[in-house]
């Protein structure tokens, strides 16, 4: 009984959006209870989720779904330069944009599998990438980024003159900055949960995990398996689309370094680091990753000495001294400490972390263990 | 090629497949009649498992055609065949490992009932009761527990775990390699008397088997094949009494 109320939807929506909308409470202590930060968790934390409609339910791994993120900001940009400041507009296009792009591309890419399809995602999201700075430039502005500038026509706004300054978004008025900025995000990335919510406990989620599992079980059993492929890649193709417009919306600028392969790569770290096919493992990841980028980078000598202020003269340089490589610009290495933990202990993301301490039954478990082992063996055996 | 008899479900007809040099199938033509239980037999390597991999569309044979049910399916992709009422328990089980005993029969359920594509991801798969009452149903009618995670299940389970999502979608025909290799003896004699009570529902069945015992309390009607040769046809008595399969494959 209670394991139902525990995992119902209600429930789960429920805790989920009390602990989104609350965090500038329970994330002030730990100085991250900033409005431009906690719009970057919201934000990537779409970017994670639906990555993860791809990835974690069905297994196919996307080097490419930066491209999206591009294309959904330059989306959003346009739309404030020749519609209007309003983010809904904005938003909209973002997402047809980046699910016709991700139509096109995972048509391509899903004719194959495995690391093939993997390649060809990086390849296609590097050729953008490439694009942008070169025959693109028309619509991408190229190397300064697209911006807003004062002789954009905004069809839909022209009444409104701005005082000579360049307008920023808003949603019918409503100033995008700040914490209006954090909870409009907010609310999307509960709606954005409750959808991959719906769609991972649905029929056709279900499907997805069997493609997962064993695509060729899944074609002997009825299934045509490529549509649905198509279908998961453009839905998670319009989750990263939205997180594209939504970073427009916070600064409307689009640049093509939003389509790097290291964004590509970022979200999958994001989404192994939470823990891949679970729902809050995704938002998780994100989270910690840019609370990482934020604030172990802001570190520097001064602020260090500060922080360990209390030990002893002679312990705070040595310890000052060890910990300076992790910060800073050092960053990235104790982020890639902790993935390197993270996957070697539990290479089921902090979610099985969370798992573990909170108990799931030690017979779920066991079973689980001797599954892995067995799939192991299967593998081995060719 | 042999004209189709009445009654025929499908159709073998004059099937040749090589890989490479090998001629796995050669002049394999085969008849199997309406809810009839059709045995193939065969030593290691004679190319049992490739004749199911060419009905399921898993292979494309050099020549000849598969006829079921009057349509040659013969190039039509595997969930095609699926859907046009052929399902096939494989010789390693194919299951999906990661999922618990009861997606594992749902999912041909919803196979069954919504086709090769349908886009519902706002319906909730704890709200299909129809599929969901079947499928626990046939779970308990197999003796396996719904949320065990598949992976775990023993060999023998994993088989019988496999011929439950097959006839949870009620197929025309069931094709069935070995379904009982690597089950206890008492597993061995459950599969049969679930078999041989799906045979009185009418369903048709292609069974490959090493095992006598169990290919003479099912088959009606068995096929001897030999490196890729049929080198006899028959009831059960004919069969037997053949010398050239006695030679070939009993052992004398
Ligand atoms: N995909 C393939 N590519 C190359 N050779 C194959 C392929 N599939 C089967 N063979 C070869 O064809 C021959 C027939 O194999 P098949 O699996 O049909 O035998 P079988 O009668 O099912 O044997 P067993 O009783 O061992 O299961 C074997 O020599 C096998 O190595
Ligand atoms: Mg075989």
């Amino acid at each position: 009984m209670t394991k139902k109320v525990l995992e119902s939807e209600l429930f789960i929506m429920l805790l989920f959006a009390g602990a989104v909308l609350t965090m500038p409470l329970w994330l002030a202590p730990i100085g991250a209870g900033y409005p431009d930060l906690m719009q970057k968790f919201a934000i990537f934390g779409l970017f994670a989720i639906g990555y993860n409609v791809l990835f974690g339910l069905t297994g196919y791994l996307s080097f490419g779904h930066a491209a999206f993120l591009g294309v959904g900001s330059y989306a959003a940009v346009w739309s404030f330069k020749l519609l209007s400041m309003n983010v809904l507009p904005a938003i909209f296009f973002s997402m047809i944009f980046s699910g016709i792009f991700a139509y096109m591309i995972g048509f391509v890419s899903l004719r194959r599998s495995g690391i093939y399809f993997s390649i060809l995602t990086l390849a296609f999201a590097q050729m953008s990438y490439n694009l942008a700075y070169s025959v693109l430039t028309p619509i991408t502005n190229g190397e300064t980024g697209l911006q807003l500038t004062l002789n954009d026509p905004r069809i839909l706004d022209a009444a409104s003159s701005n005082g000579g300054a360049l307008p920023s978004p808003t949603l019918f008025g409503l100033k995008m900055s700040g914490f209006e900025g954090f909870y409009f995000c907010a609310v999307l990335l509960i709606i954005g949960f409750f959808i991959a919510l719906k769609i991972s406990r649905s029929p056709f989620g279900l499907v997805l995990k069997g493609i997962k599992s064993n695509q060729t079980r899944m074609k002997f059993t009825g299934f045509n398996t490529r549509p649905y492929l198509i279908t998961a890649f453009v839905i998670s193709g319009m989750y990263a689309g939205l997180a594209g417009s939504l970073m427009a919306v916070t600064d409307p600028l689009a640049g093509a370094e939003r389509m790097q392969w290291t964004a590509s790569g970022e979200v999958v770290l994001m989404t192994i680091l939470g823990g891949v096919g679970t729902l809050v493992g995704p938002v998780l990841g994100a989270g910690i990753i840019k609370y990482f980028e934020n604030i172990f980078s802001a570190f520097n000598d001064r602020s260090l000495h500060e922080v360990l202020a209390f030990l002893p003269d002679g312990m705070e340089n040595i310890v000052v001294t060890l910990v300076r490589p992790f910060v800073g610009e050092g960053w990235h290495l104790t982020l890639g400490v902790l993935f390197m933990l993270v996957i070697i202990f539990l290479p089921g993301g902090i979610m099985q972390g969370i798992d573990r301490i909170f108990g799931k039954s030690k017979k779920k478990k066991a079973a689980e263990a001797a599954a892995a082992t067995a799939r192991m063996g299967e593998e081995q055996h060719g | 090629m042999a004209e189709a008899e009445e009654n025929t479900v499908l159709h073998i007809a004059d099937i040749h497949k090589s890989f490479g040099g090998l001629h796995a199938l050669s002049d394999v033509d085969l008849q199997v009649k309406e809810g009839t239980t059709h045995a193939i037999i065969g030593p290691n390597g004679a190319g049992k498992s490739t004749l199911l991999n060419v009905v399921i569309g898993r292979l494309i044979p050099d020549t000849g055609a598969v006829v079921f049910d009057g349509e040659v399916i013969t190039g039509k992709t595997p969930h095609e065949i699926n859907q046009a009422g052929v399902a096939r328990v494989f010789q390693t089980p194919e299951i999906f490992s990661d999922l618990t005993v009861f997606d594992n029969v749902i999912v041909p359920i919803l196979s069954k009932r919504d086709g090769s594509y349908k886009f519902n991801p706002m319906a909730k798969l704890s709200a299909q009761k129809e599929a969901h009452d079947e499928a626990m149903k046939l779970i308990a009618d197999f003796g396996l527990k719904a949320d065990d995670p598949s992976g775990s299940l023993s060999r023998g389970d994993k088989r019988r775990l496999e011929l439950a999502m097959c006839l949870s979608q009620h197929p025309r025909l069931l094709l069935l390699d070995e379904p009982t290799a690597g089950m206890s003896r008492h597993d061995t004699n459950s599969t049969i008397e679930l078999l041989k009570k799906i045979k009185e529902g009418g369903m048709t069945k292609v069974i490959i088997e090493h095992d006598m015992h169990v290919v003479f309390s099912l088959a009606d009607r068995i096929s001897v094949l030999a490196e890729g040769r049929i080198i006899a046809d028959g009831t059960p008595e004919e069969v037997k009494a053949n010398p050239v399969v006695q030679e070939a494959y009993l052992g004398g």
